[in-house]
């Protein structure tokens, strides 16, 4: 390690602008594929590749390059606090994208539908859709042809069908896993690196079966119980929220499974393994927003 | 300038900058950053800038003079988003750039690479925007806030492409604050404990916070109404149960602790400005930093007071009311303090200061008419006026605008190493002193007399008012113009400046030499010894 009065600042380099060169060809293609849906012709989504293709090589670069520096005691005990930090912070922000999923639930639950179907002060609105009833989950929306409610929601079963309940499962899975992960990260530490790889192994597997079931659940949605992203403004809450976090448990996959593989390939040491800690930072944090969202959108 | 020729390469021995483009392109440095975030700004102030002036020639007269309403709609909704997203706020990252460091006594940003993707996004993020205005259906027309239904069911398909670039901007400013804090609490020299650390430094270490809180919100706002337009949900339908209002409180959830991004980076750097030619040490310290963590934590439970006519239960107009009304006491604790500081000093009045006055005497008036606005049944009257117009106008132009300008007349010497002209800078300051307050103020009255906002006419009796209004908006324009030659003066014909720069100016930064060297503080001076002070 180096002392505390060298800190590392890289002379220069051409990743940043190249990964904002990736990040224009995203809006560009993003935004183009969107607008052309439903159309014939449209050559947008190739440029919405080469920006996947330029982000993930600019990342596996950049990556590469910051493990090589280390390896290469370039880093101070001063600016591996920086990482911590930077990742800290970066969780906090991934925290409060979801607040603004859960505001948006909370809005509508508390005070959106009730005053729809003429609850309290501001009920006048019942006056366009006087046959609407307010009732969460919402099974018959206000406007029921252009937006058809589900059949069959999502809510716990009951205590004594637990079983049949994927959301169950599923979070067996992710609290099960943020435990695997722990130990993982502490058979590391103590220099049991057997013990490590296989806990990453049974994490990983945890966090795809999660997945799995996820996939699983969308598709009875869909097939059979009516409850679609136009299926009204349950439907809307209960894809976005749980298409979000699901999104995020395969990133976090994504980055354990790295993890792993560099662990395989005899990466990590006992004190020097902030690449993996941030990863169960990240894993962690994928699991308490679940536990959040099994309450607000499956349970209460 | 000297030639060095290195013999040896070494780890720990920087360079100086590389030569050509390449320097600009590829940099890590803190201070180069610094000036391509300043830079970057000044660009986009002309731009927005001149959308204003497209604005107040259509407004010169009544009657449809020189746009079409779409195209006039465009103009009011991108001057808004540039003004905010591309001028105000890259202007205060590029202070922090280049100042955070200097003062806590840091050979650089904590984190150099994602420094300067912070900033390279941004060109790419405004270009698109500016690029919609060339597709089909035109640009973004539907006002800064993008309100649900005008941006979902009735926004020009170029609505995909602001989504996504806004996307990208969040991007920008969250890693651009994670770095900022990161900076701050890791990278302080030995000594510089927090309760030490100059205002400025602690205004953005608050102002990072805010942004990593509430930049995700706005992404949030944006991906409902991507899905909203493109994939059938129903955040801010009616019809499926959602309701329109919802992305009011998400948006404004968002938007009101980004209003006080765009101030607190000022009230930093007007501290400073006072405390050097006030030749005294700031009054009241603490109550400064305790009243700037007050407003960030007070601006998270006030947002709906942008909404009070858009249908609340009376329980939360009063709680957004009162909430609203007690960010007057810690605003009112920063500006007693800053005229503390000033009462009995030796003051002399030299550009960095007047601008620094103004923008007290300014931003006060801009704070007042906060408070009128406040008191819920009031503002069914004032809601949607020039009024309204008026006063976020006089809390961001010689608010927050001013405090930039102020800071780059203070800063420059230091920056550049030349001194810029005292008479033009003087000459600029009252041009701009009275343009802006010829453009503003007679607003309150149109405001008040019922003139609504973001319409391309008005009523023949608002006639005078706008023509008065039009011409100070031109004369401000111009003199922006001024100061662009300044600036340019200073760097190309200035005097050499010293280190020092200004008689009172305390702090790390005044230590180093003008310009300061590529690279400061490699090795963090010691406070602890009492060799240096901050």
């Amino acid at each position: 390690m180096s002392s505390e009065s060298s800190y590392y600042v890289p002379e220069s380099s051409k990743l940043p602008i190249f990964m904002a060169f990736g990040l224009l060809l995203f809006v560009l293609g993003a935004g183009g594929t969107i607008n052309d849906l439903g159309k014939e012709s449209s050559n947008s989504y190739l440029l919405l590749m080469a920006s996947f293709a330029v982000i993930w090589g600019v990342m596996f670069v950049w990556f590469s390059n910051v493990i090589s520096e280390n390896n290469q005691k370039l880093y101070s005990d001063q600016l591996n606090r920086s990482f911590v930090h930077g990742m800290a912070w970066f969780i906090f922000s991934e925290v409060m994208f979801f607040f603004a999923f859960f505001l948006a639930l909370g809005y509508v639950r508390l005070f959106a539908v009730p005053w729809l179907g003429g609850d309290g002060e501001k009920g006048i609105t019942n006056i366009l859709w006087p046959a609407f009833e307010s009732a969460w989950p919402v099974m018959e929306t206000p406007d029921n042809e252009n937006f058809p409610g589900a059949y069959k929601n999502m809510n716990i079963p009951g205590i004594t069908k637990i079983h049949t309940w994927l959301p169950f499962w599923n979070t067996l899975c992710l609290v099960t896993s943020s435990g695997t992960i722990a130990l993982a990260e502490s058979a590391l530490k103590k220099g049991n690196r057997t013990s490590f790889k296989s806990w990453m192994v049974v994490t990983i597997s945890l966090g795809f079966i999660f997945v799995f079931l996820q996939g699983l659940e969308y598709y009875e949605a869909y097939a059979h119980m009516g409850l679609t992203l136009g299926a009204g403004i349950y439907g809307t809450t209960f894809f976005l929220l749980t298409g979000f976090h699901g999104f995020h448990v395969c990133l976090g996959a994504i980055i354990l499974s790295i993890m792993t593989i560099r662990g395989f390939n005899g990466a990590f040491s006992e004190h020097d393994h902030f690449g993996l800690a941030a990863g169960s930072w990240y894993w962690h944090f994928v699991d308490v927003v679940w536990i959040l969202l099994v309450l607000v959108v499956y349970v209460f | 300038m000297s030639a060095v020729i290195e013999g040896h390469h070494d780890d720990h021995h920087h360079h100086g900058p590389a030569k050509g483009i390449s320097r600009w392109l590829f940099t890590t440095n803190h201070k180069d950053i610094g000036s391509l975030y300043l830079w970057f700004s000044f660009i986009m102030l002309f731009i927005g800038g001149a959308m204003a002036m497209v604005i107040r020639a259509e407004l010169f007269e009544p009657g449809s003079q020189i746009v079409s309403p779409e195209f006039y709609n465009q103009m009011v909704t991108n001057h808004g988003l540039i003004m905010v997203f591309g001028v105000i706020m890259p202007a205060f990252v590029g202070f922090a750039n280049w100042l955070v460091p200097m003062q806590i006594g840091a050979p650089d940003m904590a984190l150099p690479r994602l420094n300067n993707l912070s900033f390279w996004i941004l060109p790419a993020a405004f270009g698109v925007l500016i690029a919609t205005f060339f597709m089909e259906g035109g640009a973004p027309n539907f006002g800064w806030t993008f309100y649900a239904p005008l941006s979902t069911e009735y926004a020009p398909p170029t609505v995909t492409y602001f989504i996504f670039a806004v996307h990208i901007m969040g991007a920008s400013s969250i890693m651009g604050s994670i770095n900022v804090i990161t900076t701050i609490l890791n990278m302080r020299a030995p000594g510089m404990t927090l309760m030490k650390m100059p205002l400025f430094v602690w205004t953005w270490l608050i102002t990072a916070y805010l942004l990593i809180a509430v930049m995700p919100v706005l992404a949030g706002a944006v991906t409902m109404m991507l899905m909203d337009i493109h994939f059938g949900t129903s955040f801010f339908k009616a019809g499926g149960g959602g309701d329109p209002v919802l992305f009011q409180h998400v948006f404004w959830f968002f938007g009101h602790p980004e209003v006080y991004i765009m101030i607190l980076p000022a009230f930093g750097i007007v501290s400073h400005i006072i405390e050097t030619f006030s030749r005294k040490p700031i009054f009241g310290y603490e109550s400064m930093v305790y009243a700037i963590a007050s407003i960030a934590l007070l601006s998270f439970v006030v947002w709906a007071h942008h909404m009070f006519t858009v249908g609340m239960p009376i329980a939360g107009e009063l709680f957004f009311m009162y909430s609203t009304m007690l960010i007057a006491i810690p605003t009112g604790v920063k500006v007693f303090n800053w005229l503390s500081t000033m009462f009995k000093g030796s003051l002399t009045f030299e550009t960095p200061m007047l601008f620094a006055i103004a923008f007290v005497a300014l931003f006060t008036i801009g704070g007042l008419s906060g408070i009128m606005l406040a008191i819920a049944p009031a503002d069914f009257q004032y809601h949607d006026t020039y009024f309204v117009v008026a006063h976020f106008h006089y809390v961001l132009v010689p608010g927050a605008l001013f405090s930039i300008i102020a800071g780059v007349y203070y800063w420059l010497p230091k920056w550049t190493g030349y001194m810029y002209d005292e008479f033009m800078g003087k000459t600029h300051f009252w041009l701009s002193f009275v343009s802006v307050n010829l453009t503003f103020f007679p607003m309150h009255f149109v405001g008040l007399a019922g003139m609504p906002r973001r319409i391309p006419d008005y009523a023949m009796q608002f006639a005078d008012y706008n023509m008065i209004v039009s011409v100070g908006a031109f004369l401000f324009g111009l003199s922006q113009l001024l100061f662009l030659y300044v600036v340019l003066k200073a760097i190309f014909y200035g005097k050499k400046a010293t280190g020092q720069v200004w008689e009172g100016a305390k702090g790390l930064e005044w230590t180093l030499d003008s310009p300061p060297a590529y690279h400061t503080f490699e090795t963090p001076p010691n406070l602890e010894s009492g060799e240096v002070k901050a």
